[in-house]
């Protein structure tokens, strides 16, 4: 089957869902969601916690009810969508080929495409943990799919590697269904969590935190039998004499989330090594003319309610683009990072095209107390914000005014400063 | 249980003599104490199909090497399995151990091995350009090759299997007793000859029946597996000339795109130690970098460890050592080569003994797993047409159908565990490991086998993946 | 006089509370808050801790197999084990939708399960 589209959406989840919101409250009809799933929602469909929306919403929603909500307005647009289908691949002149069992494989050619493949748990073979690879080793979100979607235990006996928030989460998730977390390990010495879910998740139930350790040890051939666990340090090193020995049958992993672009790079693409993510300029547009990034595939979020306000501007973006509303490119800024800023997206900026008021997103690489952000336009400082305390599990962004730069603007730069 | 042959072990060389046998009209079982077969040593090594160069002349390693070598190519196409003549590289970063390429290319020449030669540094360096550029020439083997040792492994137990073989899974070796002309297996399994194929296990059976007492030691080799991102890093194996410092490590692609890097040796006490090791992981990556210097261990995406069964002899152990007894004993490297060869030998061995005949009704071919990424976009729809499973992707990072998985259900040779299908379609084998498919997988395990969750197993029957329901053992006052 | 301390949980910010009680366990005193939210969430904290429950039940002839409920409001945090007892005996006909009563006053909180996932019937 061949078709043709102002827009295609790869991704039905929140990123993908309020991108097609955006892009057809701006005036596109002609718009296509592919969602590999066999529903609407992504991910937040097995994030059964609540916590989601306080920002958009002003009220806390579990995972479910939060995509309901973006999924009724689909409904109401009448945004059209697929279910089980997976995007194959996309070509250089943005031809889609995806598949499904009931319409097999099918090519369509995009005006333009909005990437929301999201993004996915780094696997415990890629951290080279010494021991045996029994069963019981989890990512922390495969066991949410089996507790929280199939309803079953992957276990009972629970350690968990890696302090992200879906890892803390699982634990009070685990600890409500009848298992016992036993211990939670980070190997860096601050956790990547929300605060919220270390005192919610960890200390309602008693369940230690400990930072700076990791897994040196699994043993059990066929299921997991005990793991053992070390202090690490500076060096990330085990130190001799701190092993503890834990007997559980389960562990599970939440060491972090890798956006998910392979059909990104395998299109050309170009991603960040930082983010893994493709790099984007002001409309959240990647090196590919007409291709947006948004949501978990651009880089991983915290907090839901800013994956939806950013890909709703990639489809408002990606609607001025195909109805060719864009303002003419002049001349692009790339951001400049300084001190603990890791990245920001966008890459850069020409601020012939950027909003009135333009966000600027951004982590840290550490911990920063009562420091500041600063960012400066050609030397002129035009932020100073401090902060109590900026961790590098909690997105920041500052708000950058078009009145700010012109045409001969040359430089934008956000850096820290220690107080 | 009558049978005319019962084959120990069905590992590569077990699956290998029972596909030979199998094309008589003898009466076949091979014996398990797993739940499928390649889940021992067959399932973790190097995958490399060893041109011969290796082996000393006149043993029987280097025979069944070579001839191994050549059957491989042949039964790939015949039963359908992933091989490939991608030609290997013998790596000598030090000019004054020269000589020592030159010996091992005389040695090649006097196993039979075709085509080698040694090239210099430039040659190299156009073949394998990320190759370390200290390098200073190498004894290049263009017959070398790569195989998936889980798809040869399973294509030929598959066959035999069509062909009536009886596969008895879950059932370790217990007893064995001689009873009038034959063997009493377990107590209930009668055979006329009995074949050790039993791997890390063979001295355990060898030794109840043969004078000449042997040993095999547990070796163990740790490996890296690298994403297929990184699969360009070479197309040729790469390795490291012997030096006194050791054997060193191999770098090669894998059938299926992806780079494998190892293995160290290192006995370990026992022959159930297939744990990596820290120490193991860094001295492989030490010594790898000898080779690439600037390797991705970030795109590491899975590291794993095997043993090898190794002999304290130098040699395999092969032949009639008992009466109506067979070994295939101390098979490690080269093994996975040999094994066709060993099969063939020792099927023809019994074969002769028992005055058997040709299988009446033998099917000589087998079809291999579909994989729907070689699909022409035609192709696959055609596929989808009879069958919408193969629309369904079910593993992402290797493009694996529901479809696939439900035929590697349903075979003459299925998968009764999550391994077992991954071994078979790969689902799982990519870069998530399986975060995403492997709860799709066992919905579909539950629907063709009949399976609770509860009851679904990584591997044998100790591993189950599901402890319970949710809320099971959830009590007042709990906190 | 007693000075407690807890994570603030209102946002990401974090912030580090301390709360001074006095003899009669009153709050007298919030610290470290950068927001009311944070010096309500301290008050509360320190006195009568609340949360809200989220669970999955079994759903009969459903396209789901299980359907996410939680307490339409906080409980208090003591309660949490009970919710989730209660809940065990608990299986819902579909089709479910979002804001369906799954129990009324559950263990005796005088606070419902909702359904938070919408169920069709097969």
């Amino acid at each position: 089957m061949e078709n043709n589209k102002q827009l295609v959406i790869i991704g039905g989840g929140p990123a993908g869902l309020a991108a097609a919101i955006g892009a057809k409250q701006a005036g596109i009809d002609d718009l296509l969601i592919l969602e590999r799933d066999h529903c609407l929602g992504g991910i937040l469909n097995q994030c059964i916690h609540n916590g989601f929306g306080l920002h958009t919403f002003g009220e806390e929603l579990t995972g479910p009810e939060y995509a309901w909500r973006y999924i009724e307005q689909v409904q109401q647009l009448e945004i059209p969508y697929e279910l089980n289908s997976m995007v194959l691949d996309i070509s250089k002149d943005k031809t889609i080929r995806y598949v499904n069992a009931k319409q097999g494989v099918c090519t369509i050619h995009a005006q333009a495409i909005i990437l929301a493949m999201g993004c996915r748990e780094r696997p415990f073979g890629s951290l080279s943990i010494p021991g045996y690879r029994p069963a019981g080793i989890y990512s922390a979100g495969t066991a949410q799919k089996l507790v929280n979607i199939d309803g079953y235990m992957p276990g009972k006996e629970v350690v968990i590697l890696g302090s992200g928030d879906i890892g803390l989460i699982m634990a009070r998730r685990m600890t409500f269904e009848g298992a016992n977390v036993h211990t939670v390990a980070e190997r860096l010495p601050y956790s990547g969590g929300l605060k919220r879910n270390i005192v919610q998740c960890l200390d309602d139930f008693n369940i230690p935190l400990q930072l700076s350790h990791t897994v040196i040890d699994v043993k059990g051939k066929d299921r997991i039998e005990s793991v053992t666990i070390a202090q690490v340090d500076e060096n990330n090193q085990p130190i001799a004499g701190t092993e503890q020995e834990y007997p559980c049958d389960t562990l599970l992993l939440s060491c972090g989330l890798i956006p998910e672009n392979e059909l990104s790079a395998n299109a050309g693409i170009e991603l960040s090594k930082i983010t893994n993510g493709p790099v984007v300029n002001e409309l959240l547009e990647t090196n590919m003319e007409g291709v947006f990034a948004c949501g978990n595939v651009l880089h991983v979020h915290d907090l839901v309610d800013f994956v939806s306000q950013e890909a709703t501007k990639a489809g408002q973006n990606a609607a001025q683009y195909i109805l060719q509303q864009l303002p003419a490119f002049e001349h692009e800024i790339p951001i400049e990072t300084g001190g603990l800023v890791r990245y920001t997206v966008p890459f850069s900026i020409d601020p012939s095209r950027m909003d009135d008021k333009q966000i600027v997103r951004f982590r840290l690489s550490n911990v920063l107390k009562n420091g500041y952000v600063n960012v400066y336009i050609d030397d002129n400082r035009v932020i100073h914000q401090r902060k109590m305390i900026r961790t590098p599990g909690e997105m920041e962004s500052i708000v950058l005014k078009r009145e700010w730069l012109n045409e001969n603007s040359q430089s934008i730069r956000i850096e820290t400063e220690v107080a | 249980m009558d049978v005319d042959v019962l084959i120990i072990g069905s590992g590569v060389v077990g699956s290998a003599i029972a596909y030979y046998l199998a094309k008589t009209d003898l009466k076949i079982a091979v014996i398990e104490k797993e739940e499928d077969v390649c889940t021992g040593t067959s399932k973790a090594n190097s995958g490399i199909v060893h041109a011969g160069f290796d082996a000393m002349p006149n043993t029987l390693k280097a025979k069944f090497n070579v001839e191994g070598s050549h059957l491989i190519p042949e039964l790939a196409k015949l039963l359908d399995f992933e091989y490939k003549q991608n030609g290997a590289l013998v790596l000598c970063f030090d000019k004054k151990l020269r000589d020592r390429v030159e010996a091992l290319y005389q040695r090649g020449l006097a196993n039979g091995v075709t085509d080698l030669k040694i090239i210099e540094k430039d040659e190299i360096l156009k073949l394998e350009p990320n190759v370390n550029e200290d390098v200073v020439c190498a004894l290049y083997a263009p017959t070398s090759g790569i195989v998936c040792p889980f798809g040869m492994t399973i294509a030929l137990a598959e066959n035999a299997a069509d062909n009536g073989v009886q596969f008895i899974f879950n059932e370790a070796v217990e007893t064995i007793e001689r009873v009038g002309d034959g063997w009493l297996v377990n107590d209930h399994y009668h055979a006329k000859v009995l074949v050790n194929a039993a791997g890390l296990y063979a001295d355990e059976i060898h030794n109840q029946f043969v004078d000449q007492k042997i040993e095999i030691t547990p070796r163990r080799g740790e490996y890296l597996l690298f994403d297929r991102t990184a699969g360009d890093l070479c197309a040729h194996t790469l390795f490291q000339l012997p030096t006194e410092k050791g054997k060193g490590v191999l770098i090669t692609p894998t059938v299926h795109g992806n780079i494998l890097v190892g293995p160290n040796a290192q006995a370990v006490p026992t022959k159930e130690n297939v744990n990596t090791t820290a120490i193991g992981q860094d001295e492989i990556k030490t010594k790898a970098r000898i080779t690439i210097k600037d390797l991705p261990f970030n795109q590491v995406i899975r590291t794993f460890s095997g043993l090898r069964a190794t002999p304290n002899g130098p040699d395999f152990i092969i032949g009639q050592t008992a009466d109506h007894f067979y070994d295939a004993a101390g098979i490690e490297s080269p093994g996975l080569s040999s094994a066709p060869a060993i099969g063939k030998w020792i099927a023809e061995q019994i074969r002769e003994q028992l005055n058997a005949n040709d299988h009446p009704h033998y099917i000589a071919k087998r079809k291999g797993f579909i994989d729907v990424k070689k699909l022409s976009n035609e192709q696959w729809n055609e596929l989808i047409q009879k069958d919408p499973a193969y629309g369904i992707i079910v593993c992402r990072c290797e493009t694996i159908t529901a479809g696939s998985i439900q035929d590697a259900l349903s075979r003459s040779l299925p998968a009764r565990s999550l391994d077992g299908i991954k071994r078979r379609v790969r689902a799982g084998m990519g870069r998530c490991q399986a975060g995403f498919c492997l709860p799709r997988s066992m919905e579909i395990m539950q629907e063709k086998l009949g399976l609770s969750f509860e009851e679904i197993q990584l591997t044998n029957s100790h591993s189950k993946l599901i402890t319970s329901k949710v809320k099971e053992g959830i009590h007042d006052g709990k906190q | 006089m007693d000075i407690r301390h807890f994570t603030c949980i209102n946002c990401p910010m974090g912030c580090p509370l301390s709360v001074t009680i006095d003899e009669n366990g009153q709050v007298i005193d919030v610290k470290g808050n950068t927001c009311p939210k944070g010096y309500v969430y301290g008050q509360s904290e320190a006195v009568h801790p609340t949360r809200i429950v989220t669970s999955v039940v079994p759903v009969l002839h459903g396209d789901l197999l299980m359907v996410s409920c939680k307490t339409s409001q906080a409980v208090p945090k003591e309660k949490m084990f009970d919710v989730i007892q209660a809940l065990k005996l608990v299986q819902v006909e579909a089709p479910v939708h979002i804001g369906d009563v799954l129990i009324d006053n559950v263990a005796n909180t005088n606070v419902s399960i909702v359904a938070t996932k919408e169920v069709q019937r097969t």
